[in-house]
């Protein structure tokens, strides 16, 4: 029947020995590495005997303490490979001058600033504010888990698939080369024919489920789950943000997977949706995905801001000033972060007055922000501010926060967009707010939270050496290219003609150094931390004297979280219950009813990766048979009915006189 | 805390002992004005900015634990007056922002022909603008100037202090046309015309280049920018006419095949219909402009007759349409009848009569009649381009 061209065809699809980039030393030499530390972390593994212990307890786990952690890791590790590619960029540009090519050609350039931005955007930030929340949010309004625990933990398989995906294409094919918005026509079959749109529409479009399900879990969590007498106005204010930004994930998503999934349309069956020809209109591919774009900041943000007013009040040991405002100002952006999506490209020529609209409203959003800026400096206002890490991190967001917030509002004015759009200014202005805003958010928030999630506190001295090299690397890194936006250099390119811009690049590139030095000190901290965790250890649970119903428990919390589901009077529910004298009950331990671990989301996430990986390189019967098990496993599933069990009154009562017993060891030391 | 502001700074000291901030000091009157308003937001906003960066160091500083002094109030989390002035202080300054957005937006619109040319000197009816139309290829730039019809490739020139009026498209992908000292930027987009007024008040050599990344060659895609004194212009002119080369459409489609790097060129001929052929994606012969689908489609269109448009209309062209459903080419239409059909009945058609459909499936434009027989359209969707805007 078929030769045997038509054959391989038939098995591999366009796969090839081509397709591996055998020809390239340096992706030859990153695989050799990344082979060599996973062997040598599976045969680690095995000689540990660990897979055992890390499947049942770790990869099937529903506890959404461990999923949290598990998101926060695989944020970790993807940061490792985006910082990378920012490394690789920053080398490029400040030495491709003077006719010099630097070292990297386009095919390679164009894919590493691609992957930059997905990965930063999907993969790092993205797990680690979706880690955060899965750890905190139940903890903080008193629940014993989420609301859908499997589907948990299904989500974030699903989020990993993706950024398993996108690692795939390192070493086999490539990824997109298109920018990290794969705009059309250039992302269309007709001038992208290669497997990497396919990569990232794929790798999105299953990590986007992830997202997307992780959303609904933590909205029902949040508004059925919460501790009796915590009404909506007394719930913590990253509670607050984590609703807001899981009601812009839940509907911002679906608009992202449905305009992938018409640019998959058009790359694999020829309709016409963003085509040059035919009436495409690309134009529509750029108002959609900026219509889930724009949010998708907000959906960053707003949990960091959440963070930094947990962390301000317990620091200042203070009320949080303002509550009320600071609720409704989040919900002001929620809402706003819907009507400012075509500031991002002024420059199509929709005509003045839909551009001004669209500036005015971007403007407004400043309000709200500036309003949170000022609660957080009332807060500080005749407090006792503490500067542990946490804090540090919250006062260097505030400066850095508001000089990226500014050239922000600069560029929602269109004519001062028409010079600066697409300009290395506009990357300094986005890199100043995430990295200012989100990241710096995160790394207060790990520092907060990290005591309750393993007993011991982090490092002071490498938190320290972190932090200093995070913020004084971004300055170096980034104020370089706001002066280079001014001069005119826009953003994406790999070689240069004007020697006097290279300086300029140099000194970013010293930044981007030093904020290698920043991250390496960060993953040197967690190690000396581990080490030294009986120094820093902590046995009371709240080790900064905190507000919230997290610090109520023990650190680490027990799988049940609470032994009773706490009542709440005060919207700083643990400060109150301090103050009024609270006392741990001792007695009348119930049995508690827990969902039940389960392996069907690995397998899950497994078999979408592989049909994925069918469709990208166009092997239909490993798409069509991943997708036929895909059903079978989810519909076998529905037949599982050992989903939860009871944790017996017995082991409840030994966890918690353990506790008693560790704070009344405490209490004397 | 202070220091690593004061670092912070370091970059700006330099940039003051002398690089070339156009986008600060431009020489056109349009990026004058975009300078100005870029002045005008940093200031207003500077009027918050500063005090909060200031009140938070002051803060952070005087309520430090260690400052046993200082006033300390754990339960104080509400004052009315103070939530009025911290929503009313940045109200009040976007107010104003808006008010100046407002105006800017609409008198430095790019597709408003220029109201003056320079701060003191309005525009008269004396002053004929210079229309350039500029095509963003894969990966140089095409100027073309229809009024002396000459073009060049990588380099333009305009004549100071005469309005220019640029009209843009592109032939394959987004682009974006950047002259930062003459004038903001707009995208270059295909099948699409945008435009931009501008004017040029010092003489001089300027850079431009494409500010939206376009792919491989995206870096090489730059050009010079000339402000010319009228004789100069005149001169350059001759010199683009002197050089002897036309540029007809078989020229341009060899020009438009990507490719980096190119030198700079120029046409002292060009087809007067070219720039127009290449908006509605129709040099190459045998392809049906957009204007002409855009007729018909405003008539109704052509139900299954259309069949024999598809063909011509095909465009995208510098790589094989990979669509998994046939490696031949595929297109629209062969999803309602095999893509070979379509050929073949091009092939059988050559007159003119319009025939009648040989399959049943019920296409309707609004010019149409109904067909008696009402079947389920398979693919009726896809087989009516919208006409695009001209934007």
């Amino acid at each position: 029947m078929f030769d045997t061209a038509n054959l391989t065809k038939l098995i591999f699809g366009r796969l090839t020995l081509e397709s591996l980039p055998l020809h390239e030393p340096i992706i030859i030499g990153t695989f050799a590495m990344v082979a060599l530390g996973g062997a040598a972390l599976f045969g680690a593994l095995t000689y540990f005997r660990l897979w055992g212990y890390l499947w049942k307890e770790w990869f099937t786990t529903v506890d959404h303490k461990r999923i949290g952690i598990m998101y926060m890791v695989l944020g970790i590790v993807m940061l490792l490979r985006g910082f990378a590619d920012a490394l690789m960029m920053r080398l490029q540009q400040a030495i491709a001058f003077n006719g010099s090519e630097g070292y990297l050609n386009s095919h390679h350039y164009d894919q590493v600033f691609t992957a930059h931005g997905v990965i930063m955007i999907f993969f790092v930030a993205m797990p680690l504010v979706t880690g955060l929340m899965n750890y905190v949010v139940p903890l903080q309004i008193g629940a014993r888990d989420v609301s859908f625990p499997f589907l948990n933990n299904f989500s974030f398989w699903m989020t990993t698939a993706g950024a398993v995906l996108v690692m795939c294409s390192l070493f086999v094919g490539e990824f997109a080369r298109t920018g990290w918005l794969a705009y059309p026509p250039l992302s269309n079959i007709s001038y992208s024919p290669d497997v990497g749109v396919d990569y990232y529409i794929w790798a999105l479009q299953v990590a986007g489920v992830g997202t997307l399900l992780s959303g609904v879990n933590l909205i029902c969590t949040i508004v059925k789950m919460r501790a009796p007498g915590m009404t909506m106005m007394k719930m913590p204010v990253f509670t607050w943000t984590s609703l807001c930004t899981n009601v812009l994930i839940v509907a911002s998503f679906p608009v992202l997977t449905a305009v992938l999934a018409l640019l998959s349309l058009d790359r694999y069956v020829g309709t016409n949706f963003f085509t040059n020809d035919f009436g495409g209109d690309p134009m529509m591919y750029v108002n959609l995905i900026w219509i889930w774009g724009h949010p998708e900041v907000y959906i960053l943000i707003l949990p960091a801001f959440g963070i930094f007013s947990e962390v301000t009040s317990t620091f200042s040991g203070k009320r949080l000033f303002g509550y009320t405002s600071m609720v409704y100002a989040t919900v002001v952006i929620t809402i706003l972060s819907y009507l400012v999506w075509l500031h991002h490209f002024f420059t199509m020529g929709s005509g003045a007055s839909v551009n001004s609209f669209f500036g005015i409203t971007t403007m407004i959003i400043s309000i709200p922000t500036g309003a949170k800026m000022f609660n957080w400096l009332f807060t500080m206002y005749r407090g006792r501010i503490r500067f542990e890490l946490p804090m540090m991190w919250t006062v260097a967001f505030m400066l850095t926060f508001v000089i990226g917030g500014m050239t922000g509002v600069l560029l929602a004015v269109p004519p001062a967009d028409f010079v600066l759009h697409n300009s290395l200014f506009l990357v300094a202005h986005f890199h100043n707010v995430i990295i200012g805003g989100v990241l710096f958010g995160l790394f207060a928030g790990i520092a907060y939270w990290f005591p309750k999630a393993f007993g011991f506190k982090l490092d002071v001295f490498w938190g320290k050496m972190s932090f200093w090299f995070w913020t004084v690397g971004f300055y170096f890194a980034f104020m370089p290219l706001y002066v280079l936006g001014l001069m005119g250099v826009t953003r994406r390119l790999r070689t240069f003609d004007d020697p006097s811009l290279q300086i300029w690049f140099v000194i970013a590139g010293i930044g981007a150094v030093m904020i290698l030095l920043g991250i390496a000190s960060f993953l040197i901290q967690i190690a000396v931390s581990i080490l030294r965790r009986e120094q820093l250890a902590d046995v009371t649970g709240d080790p900064w004297d905190a507000r919230t119903l997290e610090w109520a428990t023990s650190s680490p919390p027990p799988a049940y979280n609470f032994a009773f589901t706490p009542v709440v009077h005060d919207n700083d529910a643990w400060w109150d219950m301090k103050r009024r004298g609270y006392a741990r009950p001792l007695a009348g331990f119930k049995a508690i009813h827990m969902p039940s671990n389960t392996g069907t989301g690995v397998i899950l996430a497994g078999l979408s990766t592989t049909m994925a990986f069918g469709l990208i390189w166009y092997m239909w019967w490993m798409a069509a048979g991943s997708f036929v098990a895909l059903l079978a496993v989810a519909i076998g599933h529905t037949f599982n009915y050992h989903r939860s069990f009871h944790i017996p009154a017995d082991e409840v009562v030994s966890v918690e006189r353990a506790r008693t017993e560790l704070l009344a060891a405490g209490a004397k030391s | 805390m202070r220091y690593w502001k004061l670092l912070a700074l370091l970059p700006l000291g330099f940039a003051l002992g002398g690089c070339n901030l156009v986008v600060l000091a431009p020489s056109g009157d349009v990026a004058a004005q975009q300078r100005d308003l870029v002045i005008i937001a940093t200031v207003l906003m500077l009027l918050i900015v500063v005090p909060v960066m200031a009140a938070t160091a002051v803060v952070a500083w005087r309520y430090r634990q260690s400052n046993a002094s200082a006033t300390y109030t754990p339960d104080w989390d509400h004052s009315t007056q103070l939530e009025l002035l911290i929503w009313a202080a940045p109200l009040l300054i976007i107010i104003c922002l808006g008010a100046v957005t407002w105006m800017g937006t609409h008198l430095l619109d790019p597709y408003r022909t220029l109201g003056r040319i320079a701060a003191d000197r309005p525009v008269t009816p004396q002053d004929k603008p210079l229309e350039v139309n500029v095509v963003a290829l894969d990966w140089k730039w095409l100027f073309i100037y229809p009024e002396y019809g000459v073009a060049s490739v990588n380099e333009l020139a305009a004549p100071v202090n005469r309005p220019l009026d640029f009209k843009i498209t592109s032939s394959s992908v987004m682009n974006s046309f950047y002259i930062p000292a003459l004038a903001g930027q707009i995208y270059a987009m295909p099948g699409m015309q945008s435009r931009l007024h501008a004017v040029i008040n010092k003489p001089g050599l300027y850079r431009g280049f494409s500010a939206n990344y376009s792919g491989a060659g995206f870096s090489s895609m730059r050009f010079a920018f000339h402000g010319l004194s009228d004789a100069e212009f005149a001169g350059w002119i001759e010199k683009a006419k002197a050089s002897g080369s036309q540029l007809g459409k078989p020229e341009y489609l060899t020009l438009e095949r990507p490719s980096a790097n190119e030198p700079v060129r120029y046409y002292s001929s060009v087809d007067s219909d070219l720039f127009r052929a290449i908006l509605n994606m129709c040099v190459e012969t045998g392809k049906m402009c957009m204007s002409e689908m855009m007729a018909i489609d405003a008539q109704g269109g052509m139900g299954m007759a259309g069949v024999r448009n598809t063909l011509p209309l095909a465009y995208d062209k510098f790589a094989a349409r990979g669509a998994v459903f046939g490696a031949e080419p595929s297109f629209v239409v062969g999803g309602v009848c095999l893509p070979g059909d379509q050929v073949t009945r091009m092939a059988a058609d050559s007159s003119p009569t319009v025939l009648a459909p040989l399959d049943w499936t019920p296409l309707q434009g609004r010019g149409l009649e109904r067909p008696g027989l009402m079947r389920p359209s398979k693919a009726s969707f896809i087989t009516s381009p919208n006409p695009k805007s001209n934007s």
